[in-house]
């Protein structure tokens, strides 16, 4: 590889700001306002607040991607980076959003590192020399990072890699400025560790500045040289803290977990269960069996057929044998790819079982059979609800308090327990709003009441507190205990050690099946294990 | 699991050529064949096209595997065209209304193997060329404006997305009781709705992978290349090779006398 040139030298970016506000187009009220802000070049900068005091605005008109002439947004102020506005100088700021699907813009990982230099007119030997560095900074090379060749296919790697991947591109523009807006909100443990080192790796390389928008303080808490907390405009705007980390937290400690902010060391207080595990352990019999998944093997991709053949997929993971009881709680953990999310929804009946079988208890089935797959859609709410991910994906009407109607529509009955679910859920002031604008805290609360409105025995939810702030999650994991009981067994798909600490119950830890060995290596590989 | 769209472990020759030459020998085949419906040049066409598919890695099974909609229909269009022409010539088989005379027969064969013949370099295409490489070739050399080809590249990406969004919303909404079971009437009320879903879904991936390419400073009038589309002297043999096939068809059908311009 061409040794590094001159060029490679990171000049890093100030920020200021004076005065700045930004009202995004079609909205009454300022998204953000008079804000005073001095970044000198080089600092590392955690901004913190509650949610809708602007943070994500301000990086993205810092990335110079906020609005444009054409459209009546509204800016007032100024906000330059080295004296200029951002939107003028492109590639001086490298921006990484949340969702990592969207942070790959090609299909193979070098041509996707390549693509920012392209687009500022960088020589081609010069990209390529970038390129490879990148990559390396990011520790997407090493064989412990994937081991990765330029012609690997991006859809082929996981979140933490798709990020990394994403810095990679952000540092071959060589920018000055490097902006994270909630990186690893969608990632596990490991995706989380992968993502942080490597940008502590690329700033101590580089000396650029830093700006990073993330709930879970303590993960960025030790990189970063000084937080700064924004105030809503509501409340007034601008800057409400400022200074060194120890310093704020403590200071602020009782506001920021007020605004649901992830301080370090705080795990907020949740409703404790009546009935423990524990007590529970030693006569087991009590609890009614509801759902019984005997050695599962499971996929979300269907048969195919070839040559009048039904050929069953490879399953992603096999072998599962598990049991739902009544007011217990069933926790599936395990690192990414490990089929968690599959044999989740295979035990909800969504997805039909490759091998083994679900069978539901007469308590849960009440006539409809035995195999929860086979039930007709109002068959199965009233048995079984799965509270998706993504809360978008299960809207299916305009209005939340037509979401929550809906199921007991369907039904004919349990009209009457929907008010009780949104005061419940504090859903009240929302009930006319169209579910979509609603803010992530509150379509996942919508989420979880719309299913439980149909009165399910058995609630699976799957990394039902991924991205999700404190208070959301405190209130999220006190009802569920409160669910548990009062009789609903509750299966839930998460990372998240401290929500299943407040549920109980038992865990089932699943790994990564082994993977299939190419078919041109498979004989050696035989020969081998046969040999051993 | 090797991705359809990409071509890791492809090392056949025509992969190396120019895609944007590769691309315009299939469009002077197909628009040959475009112009008549006889049987001779169709299936000159074809067997030259089966001759090819060792040069561009297709084999049988991967053709059946990809395209088998395709040669579905085209034997289903023979099919009733051999039904349903006017018939000409000896009757070969009657049955009461349907007919197959030598001519409809001949007029079904020439369409089924038209069809072949015509869909067969897109897929030869495709199987060796990777559509980054195309995007580079239609942007550089053939000078579309960048800003269209690589929008519509990213955005091809995210097809493969919608794919998969597509099956996880519809379990979401059977787990809100928004069955697939019911009248075809309300079947074709859940497929909308869940289309919705999935339109709101991709306009939301679509703004999100637009702020990502706009942050990575998309979008400027001056842009360099990290991969340069070029040619090499393949591709004058993959030129030359679109020509003769295009010729051939038409002169072997010329010579059989059975070329007919569609317009007659």
């Amino acid at each position: 590889m061409p040794a590094t040139q001159s060029s490679n030298h990171v000049r890093p970016a100030a920020i200021t700001a004076q005065g700045w506000g930004w009202r995004h187009a079609g909205r009454s009220t300022p998204a953000i306002q008079d804000l005073d802000l001095r970044i000198e070049p080089g600092e590392r900068v955690l901004l913190l607040g509650p949610s809708g005091a602007g943070k994500s605005t301000l990086l993205h008109a810092l990335a110079g991607v906020l609005g444009d002439e054409e459209d009546d947004s509204d800016e007032t102020g100024s906000l330059l980076i080295d004296g200029v506005a951002p939107r003028e100088q492109r590639g001086r700021a490298g921006l990484m959003q949340q969702d990592p699907e969207t942070q790959v813009v090609l299909s193979r990982v070098g041509d996707d590192v390549a693509f920012g230099a392209e687009n500022l007119a960088v020589p081609r030997d010069e990209i390529w020399a970038r390129v490879h560095e990148a990559l390396d900074d990011v520790g997407l090379r090493t064989a412990a990072g994937g081991g990765l060749a330029l012609d690997h296919p991006t859809a082929a790697l996981s979140g933490g890699q798709k990020q990394r991947l994403a810095l990679a591109g952000i540092l071959a523009m060589r920018p000055g400025l490097i902006l994270l807006d909630e990186p690893t909100a969608n990632l596990d443990p490991v995706g989380v560790l992968e993502v942080r080192d490597a940008v502590e790796r690329c700033l101590d390389k580089t000396g650029a500045t830093l700006v990073v928008v993330e709930h879970r303080v303590s993960v960025w808490k030790d990189l970063v040289d000084r937080i700064v907390v924004l105030q809503p405009p509501s409340a007034g705007g601008g800057v409400l803290l400022d200074g060194p980390p120890d310093q704020v937290l403590t200071e602020a400690r009782t506001m920021l977990m007020a605004a649901g902010v992830w301080v370090p060391g705080y795990v907020p207080a949740t409703r404790a269960r009546r009935t423990t595990t524990q007590e529970t352990g030693g006569h087991e019999s009590t609890a009614q069996f509801l759902l019984v998944a005997q050695d599962l093997a499971v996929s979300r991709e269907k048969p195919r057929r070839r040559r009048f053949k039904t050929i069953p997929p490879v399953p992603v993971q096999s072998g599962i044998s598990a049991q739902v009881r009544a007011g217990q709680a069933l926790t599936i953990t395990g690192p990414n790819g490990a089929g968690k999310s599959t044999f989740a929804l295979t035990l909800a009946g969504l997805l039909a079982p490759v091998d083994g079988k679900v069978s539901a208890a007469v308590e849960l089935s009440e006539g409809a059979g035995i195999d929860p797959f086979k039930w007709k859609a109002d068959q199965l709410i009233s048995r079984i609800g799965t509270v998706f991910q993504e809360p978008e994906h299960q809207f299916v009407t305009g209005k939340v308090l037509d979401e929550l109607m809906f199921g007991p529509k369907h039904l004919g009955h349990g009209e009457e327990r929907v008010d009780e679910l949104v005061e419940r859920l504090r859903l009240t002031h929302l009930v006319d709003a169209n579910p979509y604008t609603l803010s992530g805290g509150e379509k996942r609360r919508l989420s979880v009441a719309t299913v439980l409105a149909a009165h399910p025995k058995v609630l699976v939810l799957d990394e039902p507190t991924f991205g999700q702030d404190a208070n959301t999650w405190a209130e999220l994991a006190s009802f569920l205990s409160e669910l548990l009981d009062a009789g609903t067994a509750v299966v839930s798909v998460t990372h998240d050690e401290e929500f299943s600490a407040v549920l109980g119950g038992t865990e089932l830890r699943l790994d990564p099946a082994t993977p299939r060995v190419p078919d041109s290596q498979s004989e050696s590989a035989r020969q081998e294990a046969g040999a051993a | 699991m090797r991705d359809a769209l990409n071509l890791r472990g492809n090392q056949a020759l025509l992969t190396r050529a120019n895609p944007l030459v590769k691309f315009v020998s299939v469009f002077l085949i197909s628009l040959v064949l475009a112009l008549s419906i006889d049987w001779v040049s169709a299936s000159t066409a074809l067997v030259a096209e089966l001759a090819l598919f060792p040069l561009a890695g297709l084999t049988l099974g991967l053709l059946w595997q990809r395209a088998w909609p395709l040669i579905i229909a085209a034997a289903i269009g023979g099919w009733s065209t051999a039904i349903v022409a006017a018939d000409s010539g000896a009757v070969l088989l009657d049955v009461g209304l349907w007919s197959i005379s030598e001519g409809s027969l001949q007029l079904g064969l020439g369409f089924m193997l038209r069809g072949l013949a015509i869909a067969l370099p897109a897929i030869l295409l495709m199987t060796c060329t990777d559509p980054t490489d195309l995007a580079d070739a239609l942007a550089q050399k053939a000078r579309l404006p960048h800003r269209f080809v690589l929008g519509s590249l990213a955005a091809m990406r995210l097809v493969g997305l919608m794919a998969e969004e597509w099956q996880t919303i519809g379990m979401a909404r059977r787990a809100r009781g928004v069955g697939s079971q019911g009248s075809p009437l309300q079947r074709l009320k859940a497929t909308l709705g869940q289309s919705f879903g999935l339109l709101v879904q991709a306009v939301r991936r679509a703004s999100r992978l637009a702020i990502t390419m706009e942050a990575r400073g998309f979008g400027g009038a001056q842009r360099t290349w990290a991969r340069e589309s070029t040619y090499s002297l393949l591709d004058v043999w993959v030129l030359l090779g679109g020509l003769v096939i295009a010729a051939a068809a038409v002169l072997t059908a010329v010579g059989a006398g059975t070329w007919s311009f569609v317009w007659r």
